[in-house]
């Protein structure tokens, strides 16, 4: 058992767990944030994708530990409203089927839009080749990012 | 979302059974029930409830109940787009409620591509049904001519005399009317809901990481489990050490659960992670400790030798007289892996069982749980989570009866609130998922033409080589004949002579029901075997088929009657919108299949270049044009949806998805030795959908099986090998 601290979606969380808890289970489990998904445990999918000082990080792979003091977003904490422009993106394009994957995939997106605000097809598939969807959404997600970077989430569907 | 379940005494028939019910007589595709409501709601006076799919509360609240589950194909939008259709209710307004158990709705399993064309009728009786007694209540109400009034958009309109009233404001007067038997159904013509391209209820709440899956939803005081499953199939529990799994701080219980598992309880996931992680378990490895791949494929190949029994016959294939061609084609076991792993919450009081699972089969789970648990069935109540994809995998009930036999364990030791029990989810990590599944049955298929002068064939022979799934579940069918394959194996094209024979293996490795189940089996097969008789014909491949189709007729098979001209549709108009007559780039090819499954027409053309691999001979798809006549579409948003999705989720499968065994164990273990597809080799499809006012058919698994044959010609046509066995790069 340790005492941790971090700053999650902008507050500061102290934590007693153990030092050696992925980062996934603490968000989950300990502080329920459970927009962040458990997909393999292994860093291959990337479900549980957050942002640790604005990178892209496999919470699953994260021991707690490696992580005091610093700054964790998760999907929770991406915007104020949960209307971050991939977010609305995303509905336009109507990306998710099961939508288990797509959290993590939208704070993928949202690192790669942070670093490149105008990526090319070729680095959208290289930054997002990490994350894996079993419904095949990947044509929808490459729309969606290039709608957000080009700043006009519009109407997708009809509500 | 709030749940809605009944007790039930009458379990609902299963999917196997209803299948099997299907082949046995010979009937139509079951329909869901519609069971009006006699007399007063259960839901109080003052709710209009005349089935149990609807209930219009007098604050003008709609509420439409979605009695499959959510696994990402649209239910929760689709079916009460159906039911507010005939409503005539305003789309906005409706709020959506998720069934759990039930005995109100018929079979809840979601499986078979059937929930949009089993619920199709009585959704649509259900909303009429309303919709004419809310009718009634406000002529009642204006003491007016029924004949004037008319519903639309939420209101009861009555137009000489100007008035509208909010069918809430009708409710109670409503709820007091008679439910008339026999109501009128709109015409297509007249849809101003079905049709549309709506956007999901559940796309925001998936975005903002707010839906709950049932691995997201917990109760105060809950534990979690992690098991430790014999990883030998067939094996069991012979002991277990936990002196050092109890040192986990949070470990609050280790404690064998049925024959082959011990289940580790702790206060986190993490916990019961690390618990099971020092748990030292002695497995009694069983029958099938030398069990490989190999072996299965040798058994598929003996099978082949042994009697078939006649699945389908038309005239006489043996004694076609011509030259004779013939192939096998062969397929390994492959998994479903979704991306939510396995898991279910339970909850067990002593005399009841309330679980929230993430289940295709409700029922089933229920009935599970009552006989694991020594309950009664109405004493298990299950309500349906979101589900992180399912793809057939949630069609078993273990992980239900598993955390139902863990939160027992845990009452049993007094470890449980005495009163309520204590909430437990079991969770399944990946290689549990991997490795303790069930799977894709491996298949042997012989094809066997006789061609005429000009190669076309008067005689089909497919000899299928497989265990059966519902044979190994306890459920076979007539003469041990799969019963699924009634709705996957149809062949539909008009021959003098064909004949589909099975041949039923057995196999220990765990069976399941994997998207399009054996339809990828069987058109894998048929459709690479098709091109490979055109090519020795010296024909296009499409030419081939649509001169294979013949006339214009109906194909009767089993309980569906296909049609040929259907097929046509689908072929064709794949073929225009893919250029198919036109030349390719230098360094393209291109490849054609079509199959119906689950009463669906699907035709793709599948566009690839050639990469340098190792083997200077690697596939990559570019481009999947696919045409689909799947009667009337409810919501194009949601086709446009699934027919991709499962182009994708077929490519995977024929480009890596194999399952191997060695010394009785499932070999592969996560996503990196059982790679699905990823972003980097995502083809680009486009859909397409011919126009038609038939009832609706599925649409969540026919674009599957046409993928892998469409991408094997396209590499014929690149490199003039035939790929003869799945996986593509194996």
């Amino acid at each position: 058992m340790a005492n941790i601290t971090l700053r999650v979606n902008g507050t500061e969380k102290k934590l007693s767990i153990p030092p050696e808890t992925p980062l996934l289970w603490a968000l989950r489990d300990t502080l329920d944030l459970p927009g962040t998904k458990f997909g393999c445990g292994a860093g291959l999918c990337g479900a549980c994708t957050v942002h640790v000082e604005g990178e892209p990080a496999r919470s699953c792979s994260t021991p707690v530990s490696q992580v005091v003091g610093k700054s964790v977003t998760t999907i929770e904490g991406l915007s104020a409203n949960g209307l971050h422009i991939l977010q609305q993106a995303w509905i336009a394009e109507e990306v998710p089927q099961c939508g288990y994957c797509q959290t993590g995939q939208i704070m993928n997106a949202a690192a790669l839009l942070a670093k490149n605000p105008q990526p090319s097809d070729e680095q959208i598939v290289q930054a997002m080749n990490g994350n894996l969807c079993r419904c095949g959404t990947y044509e929808r997600i490459r729309k969606a990012i290039r709608r957000a970077a080009n700043g006009a989430p519009a109407a997708g569907g009809q509500s | 979302m709030s749940t809605l379940t009944a007790p039930s005494k009458t379990p609902g028939i299963s999917r196997r059974e209803f299948v099997a019910a299907g082949i046995a007589a010979g009937a139509g595709l079951v329909v869901g029930f519609y069971l009006p409501r006699r007399g007063r709601s259960r839901a109080g006076p003052t709710v209009f409830s005349p089935n149990a799919y609807l209930r219009i509360t007098p604050d003008n609240k709609i509420t439409i109940v979605v009695a499959r589950s959510e696994m990402g194909q649209g239910v929760r939008t689709a079916l009460p787009m159906i039911l507010a259709e005939e409503l005539e209710a305003d789309w906005k307004h409706i709020e959506i409620e998720q069934a759990g158990a039930s005995t109100l709705y018929g079979d809840q399993t979601t499986g078979g591509s059937a929930s949009v064309r089993t619920t199709w009728d009585p959704m649509r009786k259900a909303g009429a049904a309303a919709r004419e007694m809310l009718i009634s209540a406000a002529a009642l109400t204006w003491n007016l001519p029924r004949s004037g009034c008319v519903a639309q958009q939420g209101y009861i309109l009555h137009g000489p005399s100007q008035r509208r009233i909010s069918y809430g404001d009708l409710a109670e007067k409503a709820a007091t009317l008679p439910i008339p038997n026999d109501v009128p159904l709109k015409q297509s013509k007249d849809y101003k809901i079905v049709g549309q391209r709506l956007a999901r209820v559940d796309t925001p709440s998936k975005v903002k990481g707010e839906a709950v899956f049932g691995i997201d939803f917990r109760l105060p005081g809950m534990k979690y489990a992690l098991l430790a499953r014999c990883p030998t199939i067939g094996g069991k529990l012979a002991s277990f050490d936990d002196s050092e799994a109890r040192k986990i701080s949070g470990v609050s219980y280790v404690g064998k659960i049925g024959d082959t598992a011990v289940a580790v309880v702790a206060d986190s996931v993490w916990g019961a992670m690390e618990g099971r992680r020092l748990l030292n378990v002695t497995w009694d490895e069983g029958p099938n400790k030398n069990l490989n791949t190999a072996a299965v494929m040798a058994s598929l190949r003996e099978g082949a030798a042994k009697k078939a029994v006649s699945l389908y016959s038309v005239g006489d294939a043996a004694k076609a007289a011509g030259r004779r061609i013939s192939a096998d084609y062969q397929l390994p076991f492959m998994a479903h892996a979704p991306m939510e792993p396995g898991n279910c919450t339970a909850r067990f009081s002593g005399t009841g069982c309330e679980l929230w699972a993430p289940t295709q089969v409700p029922q089933d789970c229920r009935d599970s749980v009552a006989a694991a648990v020594s309950l009664d069935p109405d004493q298990v109540k299950v309500n349906v989570t979101l589900m992180g994809g399912g793809f057939g995998r949630r069609l078993e009930h273990d992980y239900a009866v598993e955390v139902a036999l863990v939160s027992k364990a845990l009452r049993d030791a007094k470890l449980a609130d005495s009163v309520h029990g204590t909430p437990v989810k079991v969770l399944w990590t990946r290689e549990d998922d991997m490795r303790s599944s069930t799977y894709r049955p491996a298949s042997l298929h012989q094809l066997r033409a006789v061609v005429d002068g000009a190669g076309y064939p008067v005689a089909f022979t497919h000899r299928i080589v497989a265990p059966s799934i519902s044979g190994q579940k306890g459920q076979p069918g007539p003469n041990g004949v799969d019963p699924d394959l009634p709705d996957e194996a149809a062949f539909v094209y008009s021959l003098p002579n064909v004949s589909l024979e099975y041949v039923l293996t057995e196999t220990p490795v765990p069976l399941g029901w994997m998207r399009s189940v054996y339809a990828l089996q069987v058109a894998f097969a048929n459709e690479s075997f098709i091109d490979e008789l055109a090519s020795a014909a010296k024909k296009d491949p499409l030419d081939y088929r649509l001169h294979m189709l013949g006339k214009d007729q109906d194909i009767p098979f089993f309980a569906t009657t296909w049609h040929t001209a259907r097929m046509r549709g689908v072929l064709q108009l794949a073929a225009e919108k893919a250029s198919w007559t036109k030349p390719l780039p230098p360094g393209r090819f291109r490849g054609i299949a079509c199959f119906a499954c689950f009463s669906s027409y699907v035709a793709e053309v599948v566009e690839i270049g050639m990469e340098s691999g190792t083997d200077n001979n690697t596939p990559r798809v570019q481009r999947v044009v696919v045409a689909v006549d799947c009667g009337q579409v409810v919501n194009p948003g949601i086709l446009e949806q699934q027919i991709p999705g499962g182009v994708v989720y077929a490519l995977g499968n024929a480009l890596r998805a194999k399952i191997t065994i060695d010394q009785g164990r499932v070999v592969q273990g996560n996503f990196d030795d059982y790679a699905p597809i990823r972003m980097t080799e995502a083809p680009t499809v486009e859909v397409y959908s011919v126009p038609s006012t038939e009832s609706p058919t599925g649409i969540g698994e026919p674009s599957v099986p046409p993928l892998a044959p469409a991408l094997c010609n396209a590499i014929f046509a690149a490199t003039k090998k035939r790929i003869r066995a799945l996986p593509i790069l194996s």
